[in-house]
């Protein structure tokens, strides 16, 4: 499986380490693995193509070739493209003077219409303190109209449907009457999953948009979509020319990069994402981020700030030190835990880093940040010389930590034995997967 | 079926002989099919030196070479697209996916095709999460007269599965269709449900499920891998159902599934009749993919 970008970088690095230039030809092999981490995130070929002729103008134009760090600016300006791409137009909602401001969604089968529905209307409701109407104008899947009525009970949003009308327009039409009288200030239509090849359902997409000039039209896009994507994209805003994007299934593992292909070739702005099973599990968009997603780079750029911010270099290097010694103490380690701490929530941070998602080690790992406080005061319940030798730590002195931290001596076991794994790790680490880690700190 | 390819035809016919601009342009071909780069890049590498070694440059032979590749890669091994129905009975289908796919589609369709070679199915509603799963699945099965077991919503998967088991049993059925609510591979909690599911299954036959099928959507690109590795590696597929065949989206990404992971594809669905559904052929496959 793919590699991610930054472990590819790493090695074509070393490659050219000691020739203190990159020659033309080493541009060309870091930009045939940007090409493919770009073609592994599903961003379309041709997309691709035009990205990375730009990318080799720009690189050749800001002389790159005579720069210290080469690749860095590489990865750069590629992340700058990008990010212009994602980030044109847009991304707050136009509310429409006179109410309801209605809004329609559309896009393929098994995209999420209905269930975006609901999160977009709580969203609405939550933030901009809007009251939200819901239209279930999908008569074709058996129990899409219920399922919309039940997902939107959680949210106490009413639902207008007609059981035995068959005609989604006039169904829209009857809603948004119903739901006007209701003040009602946005109304949210979920119609039915469509290809964007089908004359009959795009047609009626068509009549709805034609009859009840909806404000805004929202397609909704799996992330998950492959090389197809920016055709359906195009086909269906040449029929309905809608305003925004809404980005699904982004809890996936996937990259992604259909956002940046629709966004590239139709100019549409994404709007929202969708992120998982909750309600809650919806936000705006943020460019950045979504940048760094596709290249498969974790947010690097960001950590990088962070860790320079946090971290000062002596420290780093004498950890550096201890860690290949396997001479880690539990001083380092609190010290360290200060550090994390300074740099936000320990979720947050490992989401950043890149090699996250692909080391066994670290996958399903879970850390509450209040366990870090309560690893914090048992730390600081040892004596100096404990901290330094944690193996003369024995059952007495265990105790005595446990009562000073006000935690149980299972508590103190538990991490005494989470250090020595630490260290393993830590070890390992040194020795194979943090090198990428070390290697972005170093020359960026 | 996957009527892009066209575009295929027009390299064939464009260069009369194999040169540089041909090579790319393939390759660009075999990615927009979702096809993963490795996989193409692999068959293009192959492709090339056949070409060289056999000193053919005439397109049509080398379009001939490339099929016969794609089709070792979708026929090797045991690669039995049949699904496996016997005894003892009943047999047990596992039906997942990530969110979306059309899993709950494909199983009325699958139950209406195994209903007509005269199998009594039942289909068992373990899809307890989503809102009107259970209500959707109904519908399908009053339509097609196929008897489905359900709890109430928001109950133990797993207690729907032995409740099931127990009614097949008791009213002789031949094939148990078991859904499963949508889960993405990478949420581990939805993952260890799926295990639990499993473990029922296998407590209550006394052998693993009878096919674990995996539901792909075809519009989905390179992240079917990782859905089928990390699938795979959790409960282990035995096949995989192919869906929305009929959008434009081509699912070339089987192809290196199969390559990597040794899964075969077994049905196809698309449309939205109820017969809407076939079982996989490799020849037809590749022929729609390179026309």
């Amino acid at each position: 499986m793919f590699e991610f970008l930054t472990s590819k970088f790493e090695d074509l690095f070393f490659k050219i380490k000691n020739k203190g230039k990159i020659s033309p030809k080493d541009l060309d092999d870091a930009l045939r693995e940007i090409k493919l981490a770009l073609l592994e995130a599903d961003v379309n070929f041709s997309v691709v193509k035009e990205l990375l002729e730009n990318i080799k103008n720009k690189a050749l134009g800001e002389n790159i070739l005579e720069s210290l760090t080469p690749f860095q600016q590489v990865i750069k300006i590629v992340n700058e493209e990008m990010t212009k791409i994602l980030g044109g137009g847009s991304s707050l909602i136009n509310f429409s003077q006179r109410i309801p401001t209605i809004i329609m969604l559309v896009g393929l089968q098994g995209t999420g219409k209905t269930t975006v529905s609901v999160k977009l209307a709580n969203l609405l409701k939550s933030k901009y303190s809007k009251k939200v109407g819901l239209i279930a104008a999908d008569i074709y899947r058996p129990a899409a109209i219920l399922q919309l009525i039940d997902y939107s009970k959680k949210i106490n949003c009413e639902v207008y449907h007609e059981d035995n009308n068959k005609d989604p327009v006039k169904i829209a039409k009857n809603g948004i009457d119903y739901l006007r009288k209701n003040y009602s200030d946005v109304v949210i239509i979920d119609t039915a999953g469509r290809l964007q090849i089908d004359e009959e359902m795009m047609a009626e997409a068509v009549s709805i948009k034609k009859e009840l000039k909806p404000h805004q039209i929202y397609l909704v896009v799996d992330s998950m979509s492959g090389q197809e994507a920016v055709n359906v994209a195009k086909e269906f805003n040449q029929k309905l020319e809608y305003d925004g994007i809404i980005l699904t299934k982004l809890d996936s593992d996937s990259r992604g990069g259909a956002a940046l292909s629709i966004n590239h070739v139709i100019k549409k702005p994404i709007k929202f994402i969708s992120t998982g099973e909750k309600i809650e599990d919806f936000d705006i968009f943020y460019p950045d981020r979504m940048s760094s997603r596709i290249l498969g780079m974790g947010d690097v750029l960001s950590l990088i700030e962070k860790t320079e911010k946090v971290i000062d270099d002596k420290k780093a290097r004498e950890l550096e030190e201890k860690i290949y010694k396997n001479e880690l103490n539990f001083e380092d380690f609190v010290y360290q835990l200060k550090s994390i701490k300074k740099m936000g929530s320990f979720d947050k941070i490992l989401g950043m880093l890149p090699m996250m998602g692909k080391n066994k080690a670290l996958k399903g790992i879970n850390i509450d940040d209040r366990q870090l406080d309560r690893i914090e005061a048992i730390i600081n319940s040892m004596t100096i010389e404990e901290r330094r030798h944690p193996h003369i730590i024995d059952g007495g002195r265990k105790k005595r930590i446990a009562g000073g931290s006000g935690t149980n001596v299972s508590d103190v076991n538990n991490l005494l034995k989470q250090f020595e794994n630490t260290r393993q790790l830590l070890k390992q680490f040194s020795g194979g997967g943090m090198k990428s880690f070390d290697f972005i700190k170093r020359r960026f | 079926m996957f009527k892009l390819f066209k575009n295929l035809n027009y390299i064939w016919n464009k260069f009369t002989k194999a040169g540089d601009d041909f090579w790319d342009l393939l390759e660009e071909e075999l990615i927009l099919g979702n096809i993963s780069f490795e996989t193409a890049d692999m068959l293009i590498a192959r492709l090339k030196e056949y070409s060289y070694k056999e000193n053919i440059s005439d397109p049509a032979s080398l379009k001939n070479q490339l099929k016969n590749y794609i089709l070792d890669i979708l026929q090797d091994g045991e690669s039995n697209e049949l699904l496996n129905i016997g005894s003892p009975r009943p047999s047990v289908f596992l039906i997942v996916g990530v969110n979306g796919v059309g899993k709950t589609s494909s199983i009325a369709k699958l139950a209406n095709l195994l209903a007509k070679s005269r199998k009594k199915i039942i289909i068992s509603a373990a899809d307890t999460f989503r809102a009107a799963a259970i209500e959707q699945i109904q519908y399908f099965g009053e339509k097609m007269g196929i008897e489905v077991v359900h709890h109430q919503r928001f109950s133990d998967p797993g207690a729907v599965v032995f409740d099931s088991l127990d009614k097949a049993v008791a009213k002789d059925a031949d094939i148990v269709i078991i859904d499963t609510a949508g889960r993405m591979q990478t949420s581990s909690n939805l993952m260890d449900e799926l295990k639990k599911i499993k473990r029922v299954i296998e407590k209550k036959i006394g052998r693993e499920p009878d096919e674990i099928l995996l539901v792909i959507d075809s519009n989905v690109g390179q992240n079917a891998k990782s859905q089928a590795e990390i699938f795979n590696d959790s409960i282990g597929v035995t096949g995989i159902i192919l869906t929305k065949i009929d959008s434009t989206s081509k699912g070339g990404v089987v192809i290196t599934i199969k390559n990597d992971l040794k899964i075969p594809i077994k049905l196809v669905t698309y449309g939205e009749k109820i017969d809407n559904i076939g079982y996989f052929n490799p020849l037809e496959f590749v022929n729609e993919l390179i026309g």
